[in-house]
């Protein structure tokens, strides 16, 4: 069967043959990828897929030698390019090829650049290190290279620094560079990851017809089944540093014969909404009338430059609902979440909680209503004090609203059950937690307050997929349980397809579309939601369910 | 920018003012009569007197500050009570050592600690990390004056290779001679303030050395030369050219003790003869003239920045 596709498959450009890497001693496990194997085909794409700690950037970065070599060493196996084994190379040798035989780009084109050097010359840099052209022959190349990326005005851009651009157009800068010698090879690690859904669908296009055009063999990393379906044209699924399943695209989406694809694949959430029952209008819980919120840099003697973060937004949420805020990044969805929580101070409107307008309220009038209004955030790793076991974090707020640390503890306990932990777990320490575990705890001290609403700020994005099934599956239980009112943001369509009742969309702070999630869905009526829903990978692909 | 530099100097006033208003009661608020204060133990009636009328002290107080603020407006920094000089003048006729040996020092510092730094975090956890860290432990906790006499004794004394003490200026002895005199007092002075911003350059550049944009250099296939110098150096400038400013205001007061040392006619003898002769006028002057100085530096530091990072505009 491997046989077969491989005779099938274009001429090798890298080969992974029986590769092992070991981690650093006292790590969780031996291996960080072991006995792996796979090729890299000339004009062909390749996906390597898994979760974090899966191994696929160990494996990226080992055919870069990139890794550090004391904590990362390659034991056994062989990455061929061309057939030469990368592991034998000298550091100089391995020099030489990065950037002419083999390049990569990474996930956040931000901080992958140098912010103090302008874009044209990291461009060139690349010409500088590994030929031996003029300056103006450089110039004239690096030219060449970003018209071929599609970046508008290439002169003009030359000459600019990485925070000056946008997003989409730093990472075509990176793909430039990388292009920049032709490479037979390109590895790509997650470049599309930080990006918009419609910069992701572009960039995307471009890499694929780069490939086609130059015939560049890319070995893609990712987690995103949707950007598999884009683009693969083979899958290689990773798990624990092993390859638990290989081959052709259409047949590992379509049929999926190892369990973990199979589980992997399943929890990819549909971009269809699934039928809800009309819910009766209960209780209004929050609403938001005309909020603004605008930035201003002004200051002492200095006309300030003002951002309309967010303009004349208008809300409802009854309780046991929830209202989905999908938008990109710079939409004001964030915005809109801090000012209900009073993180952030709106400039104009009314916010009312509890039949009170809180939106100008002083700290000490508004203190009672915070308990109201609870807010779960992006980064589980960031959101808890390292320094304080969780059990310390969860009780914090109910004994500031005058609970002893008894009955605290008590609520402590019964809501670690509540969110599928052990309660005995409340005395460790945050790091003891994984990803998904410490978001159940950001969840349970979000409801130690037992708040009216919940608001959800890209609670799951930073999760794997399998982990993000269960926190979803959890917050609509929590939802139900507590008859909660949820505000849910996130950029994610698929995830806004499953959970949300009603939805509103957000561009550059106005809300464009309002609707139930089905009919929204189905018949966007605004412009921008056509373009997000047109952007969203993998909308034509069905991935297999599980029986 | 200009509109920054603009608005910069012209905030510069109120500080100015501020700290013109403390010098002036600095003397006004010191226990008992300043005049005699200022005498001595030894002084006539008639001494106490004449200081009194020199130093304006009979007039109503509100008179005196306008006075003195008028005077600060057109530059007058006062006259020094025993020399009865302008002590603009004393400090015009004391400033060249004194910025000779700042100039020295800075130079001598930077271009040992900034790469002493670097290579230190790049070969972080090596021995040379760990001995630049000793270094800079033992640089921090060794006084300005036991320094300078150690040296005085092994290479002036023992050895005989350099000068005890003195000043030579460039524009009238020559260079030869300037460096001579001035090498162990730059050695002196800049021992602190290698160990500080070696430190804080290690810091900096592991921290830079993590960055994204590094892996992405080496992923070019860039040497580590290059990373560590046009990737790593530069992003870490910043907070090492803010502790090179920091260094310079506190080099003030390294002055005066390195000067006595090595017997220095600059700045930092004579804010310690001034000290010592309780010559307040002088003692005053100084102290609004390195204020001064000191908001000078902080400008100047702040405009750098946009030198060594695009993203600072203002």
């Amino acid at each position: 069967m491997a046989k077969k596709t491989q005779n099938q498959r274009p001429e090798t450009v890298l080969e992974i043959k029986g590769l092992s890497v070991t981690l650093p001693e006292g790590a969780d496990r031996e291996f960080a990828i072991q006995d792996i194997s796979f090729t890299v085909g000339k004009g062909e794409i390749v996906c390597v897929v898994g979760e974090s700690g899966s191994g696929k950037s160990v494996t990226a970065h080992t055919v870069m030698g990139l890794i550090p070599r004391k904590d990362l060493t390659p034991v056994a196996g062989q990455a061929l390019l061309n057939g030469e084994d990368l592991l034998v190379k000298s550091e100089a040798e391995l020099r030489e090829l990065r950037g002419e035989r083999m390049a990569m780009i990474f996930q956040e084109p931000m901080t992958a650049l140098n912010p103090v050097m302008k874009v044209g010359d990291q461009i060139g840099e690349m010409l500088e290190i590994h030929t031996s052209m003029s300056a103006s022959e450089r110039a004239a190349r690096v030219l060449e290279v970003m018209a071929d990326v599609n970046l508008p005005d290439p002169k003009k851009l030359f000459d600019t620094y990485p925070h000056q651009l946008s997003g989409g157009q730093r990472q075509r800068i990176m793909i430039a560079m990388a292009l920049a010698l032709e490479p037979g090879l390109l590895i790509a690690d997650e470049p599309t990851t930080a990006l918009d859904v419609t910069t992701q669908a572009q960039i995307l296009d471009l890499i694929k017809d780069i490939q086609e055009r130059h015939g560049t063999g890319v070995l893609f990393i990712t987690h995103d089944f949707g950007v598999v379906a884009e683009i693969a044209d083979h899958v290689v699924v990773m798990q624990h540093g092993l390859v638990v399943e290989q081959g052709p695209a259409a047949q590992i989406l379509g049929k999926p014969s190892h369990p973990y694809t199979q589980m992997l694949i399943s929890s990819v959430p549909s971009l269809v909404p699934p039928e809800r029952p009309e819910r009766e209008v209960r209780e209004t819980a929050l609403q938001v009338h005309d909020l603004d919120k605008t930035y201003d840099d002004g200051g002492f003697l200095k006309k300030g430059r003002q951002v309309k973060a967010a303009q004349g937004v208008e809300l409802v949420i009854h309780r046991g609902e929830t209202l989905g805020v999908v938008g990109e990044s710079g939409s004001g969805k964030s915005t809109v979440a801090r000012c209900i929580v009073r993180l952030i101070d709106p400039t104009g409107g009314e916010v009312m909680i509890s039949g009170q307008n809180i939106a100008g309220l002083a700290e000490n009038a508004l203190r009672p209503y915070r308990r109201d209004v609870q807010i779960v955030f992006q980064d589980p790793y960031r959101s808890l004090n390292p320094r304080r076991t969780v059990g310390q974090s969860i009780v914090e707020g109910p004994m500031n609203f005058g609970l002893s640390h008894h009955e605290a503890l008590e609520r402590a306990r019964e809501l670690m059950r509540v969110v599928g932990l052990a309660p005995d777990a409340l005395d460790r320490f945050p790091h003891q937690f994984s990803g998904g575990q410490r978001q159940r705890i950001c969840i349970a001290r979000a409801l130690a307050m037992e708040p009216k609403v919940l608001i959800a700020d890209e609670a799951v994005s930073a999760l794997d997929v399998s982990v993000q099934a269960q926190v979803l599956q959890l917050l609509d239980d929590v939802r139900q349980r507590y008859d909660l009112a949820m505000l849910f943001i996130t950029h994610d369509l698929r995830v806004a397809a499953q959970v949300c009742d009603r939805i509103m969309v957000m561009q550059n702070g106005v809300v464009v579309e309002q609707g139930l999630t089905s009919k929204v869905y189905a018949n966007p009526s605004h412009s921008y939601t056509e373009a997000l829903l047109g952007a969203a990978p993998g909308r034509n692909t069905e991935f297999a369910k599980l029986a | 920018m200009l509109g920054y530099v603009i608005r910069r100097v012209l905030a510069t006033i109120p500080v100015m003012v501020i700290v013109a208003a403390f010098v002036f009661l600095m003397l006004r608020l010191s226990p008992g009569d300043p005049a005699s204060v200022i005498a001595g133990d030894y002084a006539t009636a008639e001494d106490i007197a004449r200081i009194r009328e020199q130093l304006g002290l009979n007039e109503p107080i509100l008179v005196q500050f306008t006075k003195w603020i008028a005077g600060l407006a057109q530059g007058d920094l006062g006259t020094s009570i025993f020399t009865n000089l302008p002590v603009t003048t004393l400090i015009a006729q004391r400033i060249e050592p004194t910025i000779m040996l700042t100039l020295t020092t800075i130079i001598f510092t930077v271009l040992v600690a900034v790469p002493l730094g670097t290579i230190a975090a790049w070969k972080a956890g090596s021995w040379i990390d760990r001995a630049v860290m000793v270094f800079s432990v033992a640089g921090f906790s060794v006084p300005v004056f036991v320094l300078g006499y150690i040296l005085i004794y092994v290479i002036s004394i023992q050895l005989q290779w350099l000068p005890v003490q003195g000043y030579r200026s460039m524009f009238e002895h020559g260079v030869g001679p300037f460096l001579r005199h001035i090498i162990m007092p730059t050695v002196t002075l800049s021992v602190i303030f290698i160990a500080l911003i070696a430190r804080m350059t290690r810091a900096s550049v592991m921290e830079v050395l993590q960055e994204d944009y590094v892996r992405t250099a080496r992923a070019k296939g860039q040497s580590e030369m290059k990373v560590l110098l046009s990737h790593a150096l530069r992003n870490a400038a910043v907070p090492i050219v803010t502790v090179i400013g920091i260094g310079i205001a506190l080099l003030i007061g390294g002055v005066v003790v390195t000067e006595s040392v090595y017997n220095i006619p600059g700045l930092g003898r004579l804010v310690l003869d001034a000290v010592l002769a309780r010559d307040y006028p002088i003692i005053q002057g100084l102290i609004l003239f390195f204020s001064f100085i000191y908001i000078l530096i902080n400008l100047v530091i702040d405009l750098s920045y946009t030198l060594f990072d695009p993203r600072i505009r203002y």
